[in-house]
């Protein structure tokens, strides 16, 4: 960790209710006398250190104080208590294009967005060139931006506010914008940034994108820091926060007269103690109890584990089960280990027919467990060798 | 690595000093995105001093016969410079609120959205004062004198109290909207309280009985302003027998157009303690 850029000690942010605020001169008299000093705390006593070249994740629940966190450590917004010190260029990308005028061509907001960033024009103009190459507005950099689609306009922003060579870049959630080639750039670029040294803190509903990209993550709650740490454990502590640790989405509509998901149940295999959160190489099972009509035919069980994009990692089919006089039965997956993967994990389950392979009812349980590694180089850990081999020389 | 740390506050520090090219930059959107998609574009700026010449000249010198040799010339001296205080004061006023997009996402330091203002009302004063000088140069080649160097003293005035008053008023009106139009009323009534229609010799004659009063209203910095452009313009102190600016020397002028620069200082010290105390509320009150 290099010497700290972002130091913020005791930050506090009080917003005074709205339905207090007097705006005009008339309601300033009318409310003079109750003009309290009530607010709401948006931002408690938080102290954050951040040292150069760190990746921060800040996540949380809507309305956790993460955008106000980010107005205040870019100078946006005043602390109410505490202080604040940052050192360096600070981009941020609290809303792409902030600061775009639609009536002048994308040029001369490019000119004005990047001087309005703290760039001289000479060195915008060199810039220039690169930031609507990555904007991929050659086409239309002289037309007027109001014309511009809202995904040309979010890549204008972007393009200029990464060619302005901050030190410090402060993104909101604006990378959820925008397509997905558009999104790739935008984590290449990113981790060109982290190469390079720059400090990032950004705020992200992705929670899959945390442990990819961040070296640290900050978990905010009701304006508190509730974690500061590991980015794995952040995106499960948040998680759990949000109460979407297990069970969250299912059909489980699908008619009372057949075979059903009915638990999922996720533990060490050991101790059989209730588990979340796995390591790799660690030993984990899952247990699942399917709920089925009094005297149905055997069914069976597919479980699939699922990483980022629903893509699968691997699938395990159960033999058939024979449901119990009351219809439940019950089907534990063992993996012995568990294979060097980070991230998270979802839990695809279906109920099936064995004989023909229809199924009776599917369910999906998302973010199911937790694999973490030290840091996020890749999905998988796989052992590999490198060696370099001799060329025959062919007589 | 300490200089690269020195490095990097210098170029924290650069975000929040107020830079000529970032201003330039903003008087440069501005006029721009005033006059896009105009054919005429920046002539535009000269068709109200334009209108107001003819109007007044219509009204006070063909119908009400003023009997003032040169009226236009007379008007048009004072009329520009006052036209620059509207301006920028009235446009500085609303400068924060109108870029409350830029204020509540990006990090800059906000004194250049009123100062802006006021470059952007003073590319227009330069440009209708040079058409004026063109015309006098055409016209009333006897204009040209060494009178003229009160432009200076008179211009830095006038500069100083629109900053001020830019700064002042772009402040209050994020908290108070009414500033906005509590200002439009106050600077109708103060356009006639200063001597741009009228000689500020009658309002002298006529408040010969009262020098206190007549000191009060010299007092208005704009007044100090207008007189010091018309005398630096206008060269026909004495028309029909009736003084129509105050003789003897530039005593006078200067005399005042130094009280109303220290008042404009004061102001704009006000005014820039007003602004930085209440700028750290900006975003959340927008």
């Amino acid at each position: 960790m290099g010497a700290p850029t972002i130091v913020a000690d005791g930050v506090g942010k009080r917003f005074q209710l709205h339905h207090r605020r007097a705006t005009s001169l008339k309601e300033r008299l009318l409310l003079h006398r109750q003009s309290s000093s009530e607010g709401f705390w948006a931002l408690r006593e938080v102290d954050l250190e951040i040292g150069a070249g760190q990746t921060v994740g800040l996540i949380g629940p809507n309305g956790s104080g993460k955008s106000t966190l980010l107005k205040v450590l870019s100078g946006i917004l005043a602390p109410t208590t505490g202080t604040v010190a940052v050192r360096g260029r600070v981009a941020s990308l609290l809303e792409l294009g902030a600061g775009f005028n639609g009536e002048l061509t994308g040029r001369e907001n490019v000119y004005l967005n990047a001087a309005i960033l703290g760039l001289p024009r000479r060195e915008t103009a060199r810039y220039f060139d690169d930031i609507v190459a990555f904007a991929e507005l050659e086409p239309f950099i002289d037309n007027q931006v109001k014309h511009y689609s809202s995904g040309q306009y979010v890549r204008l922003g972007f393009a200029v506010a990464v060619h302005v060579s901050p030190d410090i870049l402060l993104i909101d959630e604006v990378l959820a914008v925008g397509d997905e080639s558009f999104q790739r750039k935008c984590l290449n670029k990113i981790a060109e940034f982290q190469q390079r040294g720059c400090t990032i803190l950004f705020v992200t509903h992705a929670l899959d994108l945390i442990p990819r990209i961040c070296s640290r993550g900050v978990v905010l709650d009701h304006g508190r820091v509730l974690h500061d740490g590991d980015p794995v454990e952040a995106a499960e502590r948040l998680r759990s926060l949000l109460g979407t640790g297990a069970d969250q989405s299912g059909g489980a509509a699908a008619g009372t007269d057949r075979p059903k998901v009915a638990a999922v149940r996720l533990f060490d295999p050991a101790s059989g103690a209730g588990k979340g959160h796995f390591r790799g190489g660690e030993a984990m099972a899952v247990e699942l109890d399917v709920a089925a009509p009094a005297g149905s035919a055997p069914v069976a069980v597919r479980m699939a584990v699922t990483g980022p994009a629903d893509v699968p990692m691997w699938v395990m089919d159960s033999e058939p089960l024979h449901p119990g006089p009351d219809g439940t039965a019950t089907v534990r997956f063992t993996v012995k280990e568990l294979p060097q993967i980070k991230g998270i994990y979802a839990l695809a389950v279906a109920v099936r027919d064995p004989a023909s392979n229809v199924t009776y009812d599917a369910r999906r349980f998302g973010e199911a467990f937790l694999a973490a590694g030290d840091t996020a180089t890749g999905v998988l850990e796989v052992v590999w060798t490198a060696e370099q081999v001799e060329h025959q020389v062919q007589p | 690595m300490v200089q690269a740390q020195s490095a990097a506050d210098a170029r924290a520090a650069a975000q929040s000093r107020v830079r000529l090219e970032l201003l330039t930059e903003l008087v440069r959107k501005d006029l721009k995105v005033k006059y896009k998609n105009s054919a005429l574009g920046f002539i535009w700026s000269l068709a109200n001093p334009l209108l107001y010449l003819a109007v007044f000249t219509l009204v006070f010198d063909k119908l009400l016969k003023n009997g003032i040799e040169a009226f236009p010339v007379l008007f048009m001296s004072g009329f520009l410079v006052w036209n620059f205080f509207n301006l920028a004061t009235l446009s500085g006023t609303g400068s924060v609120v109108g870029n409350a997009n830029l204020v509540r996402k990006v990090r800059f330091p906000r004194v250049v959205l009123p100062l802006s203002s006021v470059g952007f009302a003073g590319v227009h004063f330069v440009l209708q004062l040079g058409v004026l000088l063109v015309v006098l140069a055409l016209f009333y080649r006897d204009a040209f004198g060494p009178q003229l160097v009160l432009l200076v003293p008179a211009l830095a005035v006038v500069l100083v109290f629109a900053t001020a008053m830019a700064l002042l008023a772009s402040a209050l009106n994020v908290r108070y909207r009414d500033v906005e139009h509590l200002l439009e009323v106050i600077l109708l009534a103060w356009f006639w309280l200063t001597p741009i229609v009228y000689p500020v010799t009658y309002v002298r004659d006529e408040l010969a009985g009262s020098p206190w009063l007549f000191r009060l209203y010299l007092a208005n910095p704009m007044t100090g302003v207008v007189t010091a452009m018309q005398r630096a313009i206008y060269v026909h102190p004495v028309t029909g027998g009736r003084q129509i600016l105050p003789a003897g020397g530039y005593g006078f002028y200067l005399t005042w157009l130094g009280v109303g620069g220290a008042i404009a200082l004061a102001l704009l010290a006000a005014g820039l303690w007003t602004f930085r105390r209440l700028q750290a509320d900006f975003a959340e009150e927008l």
